[in-house]
């Protein structure tokens, strides 16, 4: 069967059992089970919209439940066992965490993370902010936003690709086609360099891509934060004989402080979660591990998974401080 | 703003260049893999991408023919020809018989060798080689050559990529693969979570608020976490790996952005329509259906955005919940990431194929680009 005929027939399969689900579930309720009409109609009716909002949800409590919910739990139950060699598994205390804190290559992990949640989420609010307030006042702003904008929509794999191009390293007696190194000749460089397996640099060279990516999110947000500032006080700064930079950053940033904080703080999950860019561009060697590298080559090629599991709950305890927060702040706004 | 701003024009002039600075920056690598998955291997491999539209000055170590080509003439021994495979592309300007001196000569010196025999080139790569003795060695006189070649841009890398049967590593499949799990993995999360949505927006019974709650908790919740205890459920309930496993990881991951972000939507939607519906006799799913979806496109779209670039670049989820040891589901991202393995140094693939992965969601991109900015304005800022 040609593969675009397969992929047509599994999407329809896939798709239709989802609204089969939402339609027959509720003709059932309303038709068999609650009918609503006959001596006890009324009833029926309340009782039917009592069970539904359930029939709404179940489809998602499952999803999160069984995908969320339930592997946080059953993570830390894996991060303080040990599989036993033919099948099942023995409680083994913290005997992985503290084999993972031996580890060389697990403080690499954590040092490397570290230096990407200082970097990444610093350098794309940064670069943001710059793109909004710059593109908020030229004519051409929305396309200088659009192009800046253009990497979120590139998969990190994509990016990768496109930033080992610029990575590239030729030997001496050759053009370099890799722009990194052009411009690192032009400027009197005498050995073209392997960036990528400099260790100490080449860390900070994968950060870039993920910056790359991430300043077209900052931006968007942050310049509907800067639109939304109200003109008076601009204004009256400007009266007062406050320069642009001043109004820069005395007004402005303050006021949109909130907002650079939500941004810094999703970037920051993002960069936690950051995998694809060290799996495709150096796969961890050369002392640019992080941990969501470090636990993929623990689950499927150490296949160690006490380890792996105890790797991933390291990543969970850095996200739990966010997640409190979000979810504080999420029942206040409710009330 | 920028009249009352009182700036001068200095310093308008500066934020247009810094402006346009920052977005070259921003476009130059992508431009650099586009131009150069229209550029032939031989081009990519002896002159950056930027170089592309000049004529390319490259040096090259050419041969002439070997001994058995050789005739007599005039009492000589004679072999003639053209140094290049295809010629009339190339021009030599200079060029030389020894490597320690390539450019001894210009086009149409005539060279001396050993044994008294010479050998003269011209500019579009015709040499004659003569001597007073038979020549001997198959591998003929080696020559060096500074050569400029025209700019030159090819489709043939993307004939190749998508459409050679012969190519093991093609896209083609890879790209049906990715099109069968993006495309229910973002219908079936829009569907399940739009309808939660509007139970936690409009309908009312207990624990409601705590249900919210957990949305927003498990939006940050990383999927490294769930890719053991999942993989281990998939293999005990029997779907192993497989599409079905992939759409239903997707689908449990997009879940808590789809529904913060519908439910905020749908909260601010009028009151009056919802109840007077409500009067009038319709269901909850009627008003679903009938009101609530249509109203809610702006939302159902940001995120059906969302989902797809993030089902369509996904390679974590793929790895572990969908691509088996056939590889028959191989996905583009894993595609390119064993190029770069296997590959690595031959950039009209790398180039090619990483294009043919990011040209679609690029499209959506620039045509949806309104619900995604409004999607993450919602999603992000209150």
């Amino acid at each position: 069967m040609h593969p675009a005929f397969q992929a047509i027939l599994t999407i329809i399969i896939g798709v239709g059992g989802c609204v089969g689900y939402f339609y027959f579930s509720n003709q059932f309720l309303d038709k068999v089970v609650f009918p609503a009409s006959g001596p006890n109609a009324g009833r029926n009716i309340t009782r039917a919209n009592m069970v539904r909002p359930w029939l709404f949800l179940f489809p998602a409590l499952l999803g999160l439940t069984v995908y969320l919910a339930y592997p946080v739990v059953e993570t830390l139950r894996l991060s303080l066992t040990e599989r036993l060699p033919g099948g099942g598994s023995r409680f083994v205390g913290l005997a992985n965490y503290q084999q993972m804190l031996n580890e060389p290559k697990f403080w690499e992990a954590m040092r490397n993370n570290m230096l990407w949640l200082l970097v990444v989420p610093a350098m794309s609010t940064v670069f943001g902010l710059l793109a909004a307030q710059l593109s908020d006042r030229v004519r051409w702003g929305n396309l200088a936003k659009s192009l800046i904008f253009m990497p979120m929509a590139i998969s990190f794999v994509g990016a990768a690709v496109i930033w080992k191009l610029v990575y590239d390293t030729r030997p001496i007696d050759q053009d370099q086609i890799g722009v990194l190194n052009a411009v690192y000749l032009f400027f009197g460089g005498t050995e073209p360099q392997s960036w990528l397996t400099m260790i100490g640099p080449n860390s900070f060279l994968l950060m870039i891509v993920l910056v790359w990516i991430q300043t077209g999110f900052a931006m968007v947000i942050l310049s509907a934060a800067l639109r939304g500032i109200p003109e008076e006080t601009i204004e009256a700064a400007i009266v007062d004989g406050a320069n642009p930079f001043q109004v820069f950053f005395k007004i402005k940033v303050p006021q949109i402080m909130g907002t650079i904080v939500v941004v810094w703080t999703t970037i920051t999950i993002v960069v936690l979660k950051v995998f694809d860019i060290v799996f495709a561009m150096t796969n961890g060697q050369w002392e640019t591990q992080v941990l969501a590298n470090y636990m993929y080559d623990k689950l499927f090629r150490a296949n160690d998974w006490g380890v792996g599991s105890a790797s991933a709950m390291i990543i969970m305890l850095l996200v739990s401080p966010i997640l409190v927060w979000n979810v504080y702040n999420a029942r206040k706004e409710m009330q | 703003m920028s009249s009352i701003a009182g700036t001068k024009s200095s310093l308008t002039w500066a934020v247009h260049l810094s402006l346009a600075a920052l977005v070259l920056l921003w476009l130059f690598p992508t431009v650099g893999l586009l131009v150069s998955s229209f550029r032939t291997s031989d081009q990519i491999a002896t002159s950056g991408w930027w170089k592309a539209m000049v004529p390319s000055e490259q040096n090259q170590t050419l041969r002439t023919n070997g001994a058995q080509d050789q005739i007599q003439k005039d009492g000589l021994f004679v072999i003639e020809g053209n140094l290049f495979e295809n010629p009339g592309k190339a021009t030599i300007s200079v060029w030389g018989t020894s490597s320690q001196n390539i450019d001894a000569y210009k086009a149409g010196d005539t060279a001396e060798l050993k044994k008294e025999a010479t050998v003269t080139v011209q500019s579009n790569g015709d040499y004659a080689m003569q001597g007073p003795e038979e020549f001997s060695g198959k591998r003929g006189q080696r020559i060096f050559v500074t050569a400029k070649s025209p700019p030159e841009f090819t489709l043939s890398n993307y004939k190749y990529v998508l459409f050679d049967p012969t190519n093991r590593e093609g896209m083609a499949k890879a790209f049906f693969n990715t099109l069968t799990v993006t495309i229910p993995a973002t219908i079936i999360p829009i569907l399940v979570a739009a309808f939660a949505a509007y139970a936690l927006a409009w309908m009312d019974f207990p624990g409601r608020a705590l249900l919210i709650a957990a949305v927003v908790g498990l939006l940050v919740v990383p999927l490294q976490l769930a890719l053991i205890p999942l993989l281990k459920l998939h293999n005990e309930i029997g779907i192993g790996k497989g599409y079905l496993g992939a759409w239903l990881a997707h689908t449990g991951f997009g879940l808590p952005l789809a529904i913060y972000l519908l439910r905020n939507y749908m909260v601010g939607l009028p009151r009056d329509i919802i109840e007077n519906a409500r009067v009038d006799g319709a269901t909850d799913f009627q008003i679903f259906v009938k009101i609530i979806l249509p109203l809610s496109f702006p939302a159902l779209a940001s995120f059906a955005i969302f989902q797809f670039l993030w089902t369509w670049n996904d390679l974590l989820i793929a790895l572990v919940f969908l691509i088996d040891s056939t590889g028959d589901t191989t996905v583009m991202t894993k595609q390119i990431v064993e190029l770069l393995g296997t590959r690595g140094g031959n950039w009209e693939i790398l180039a090619t194929s990483a294009f043919v992965s990011i040209a679609v969601p690029l499209g959506v991109f620039f045509a949806m680009q309104k619900y995604l900015v409004r999607g993450l304005l919602a999603g992000s800022v209150k």
